[in-house]
């Protein structure tokens, strides 16, 4: 995982939604045991506590779990994972649908943009000429 | 219990106040930056947490009692320069510190000098003021100490062992200990911090947990100190 984050933040909020990014990617996958506090806190470079701040958040929202003594463990709950990761997509088009808006492009002509753009990678020969 | 309180703090040298009224409390096993511009009263502070000097007013404890034979015993302080012994060996500066101190662990000393490649048979009046800051390091990290005194530890030593440095301090953080870690260069540290003090012309300007003050100002520990700081 990269763990590039900027200081003009809170932490412990970019790590928690990296982690959780990881989860719902499948990077870290369901019932998964994570690295400790420890070797987290290491691997970021931050404080072991602001690590921990940032895993309780996700443990919060049930993406992860305590085992007393066996560390912390991503869900099995698939469902959760699934439902998590369609709130995101949801909040990642938002935000780019406000950007393209503050722009001034409206509704037909964004669709038509990612149109354009997605047919570039999936499948290039249909689209070309538009 | 606090690890170190202050309790309405004054220091004078003469007519100069280094330090006025400061209150401070450190609970245990925090990383606390002390931030502030050159003369804020910083190095004193550290040097009162000692017993190295005596407040003009208020008093300072460490564990509940005041500084003295028993803090040193759980206290390890990085000076701002160094008080070794130039004509000593490295390797005879660890054993010394080994019978000098209960909780000095020799084995994490080697460990670190062979990290950053610091020979342990050469003097060292012969190693380069960076080296000699290190080693000087080294002997601080290497003690399993309740409460962390260091006064600039990264001033003098390149990016690479700065990284190595710090990475250190993350490693042998205990929930038990307490750092309180002094420096200009902020940039390179703020990310180990749980919450930093502001200093400014011996009075506290600015104290806080580190992610509420970003998410409060929007900005950096680096970018506010320039701010609030700013010439």
């Amino acid at each position: 995982m990269q763990w590039k984050l900027d200081n003009n933040a809170p932490l412990y909020l970019q790590i928690a939604d990296k982690v959780k990014l990881g989860i719902v990617s499948g990077e870290y996958a369901p019932g998964k045991r994570i690295d400790s506090v420890r070797d987290l806190a290491e691997q970021t470079g931050v404080n072991p506590n602001t690590m921990q701040r940032a895993l309780s958040r996700l443990e919060d929202e049930g993406l992860l779990s305590t085992n007393r003594t066996n560390g912390k463990y991503v869900t099995e709950d698939t469902e959760l994972i699934n439902q998590i990761k369609d709130e995101l997509a949801k909040k990642y088009v938002e935000n780019f649908l406000a950007s393209m808006k503050q722009m001034g492009f409206s509704g037909n002509i964004i669709l038509a943009l990612v149109q354009h753009e997605v047919g570039k990678g999936e499948n290039a020969n249909v689209y070309t000429g538009m | 219990m606090f690890i170190l309180e202050c309790s309405n703090i004054t220091k004078n040298y003469g007519a100069c106040k280094a330090l006025d009224s400061v209150n401070l409390q450190l609970e245990k096993g925090k990383i606390v930056g002390l931030l502030g511009p050159n003369g804020s009263g910083k190095t004193t502070l550290l040097k009162l947490a000692n017993g190295l000097l005596s407040p003009t007013s208020g008093s300072i404890s460490i564990a509940g009692g005041s500084p003295g034979v028993h803090s040193k015993k759980i206290v390890a302080y990085l000076p701002e320069r160094t008080y070794l012994n130039e004509w000593m060996k490295v390797k005879d500066i660890v054993a010394f510190f080994a019978d000098f101190y209960a909780n000095f662990s020799r084995e994490k000393a080697i460990d670190m000098l062979q990290a950053l490649g610091l020979p342990q048979n050469a003097k060292l009046s012969s190693l380069s003021k960076g080296n000699k800051e290190k080693v000087q390091l080294i002997l601080v990290m290497a003690r399993e100490a309740e409460l962390y005194l260091l006064d600039e530890p990264i001033g003098g030593v390149d990016p690479a062992a700065r990284d190595y440095i710090i990475n250190t301090i993350i490693r042998n953080y205990s929930a038990s200990a307490t750092i309180l870690l002094s420096t200009h260069l902020i940039q390179d540290v703020e990310r180990i911090f749980d919450s930093v003090v502001f200093l400014n012309k011996g009075k506290i300007a600015l104290q806080g947990p580190v992610d509420d003050i970003r998410e409060e100002k929007g900005c950096s520990i680096d970018e506010l100190f320039r701010e609030v700081f700013k010439c």
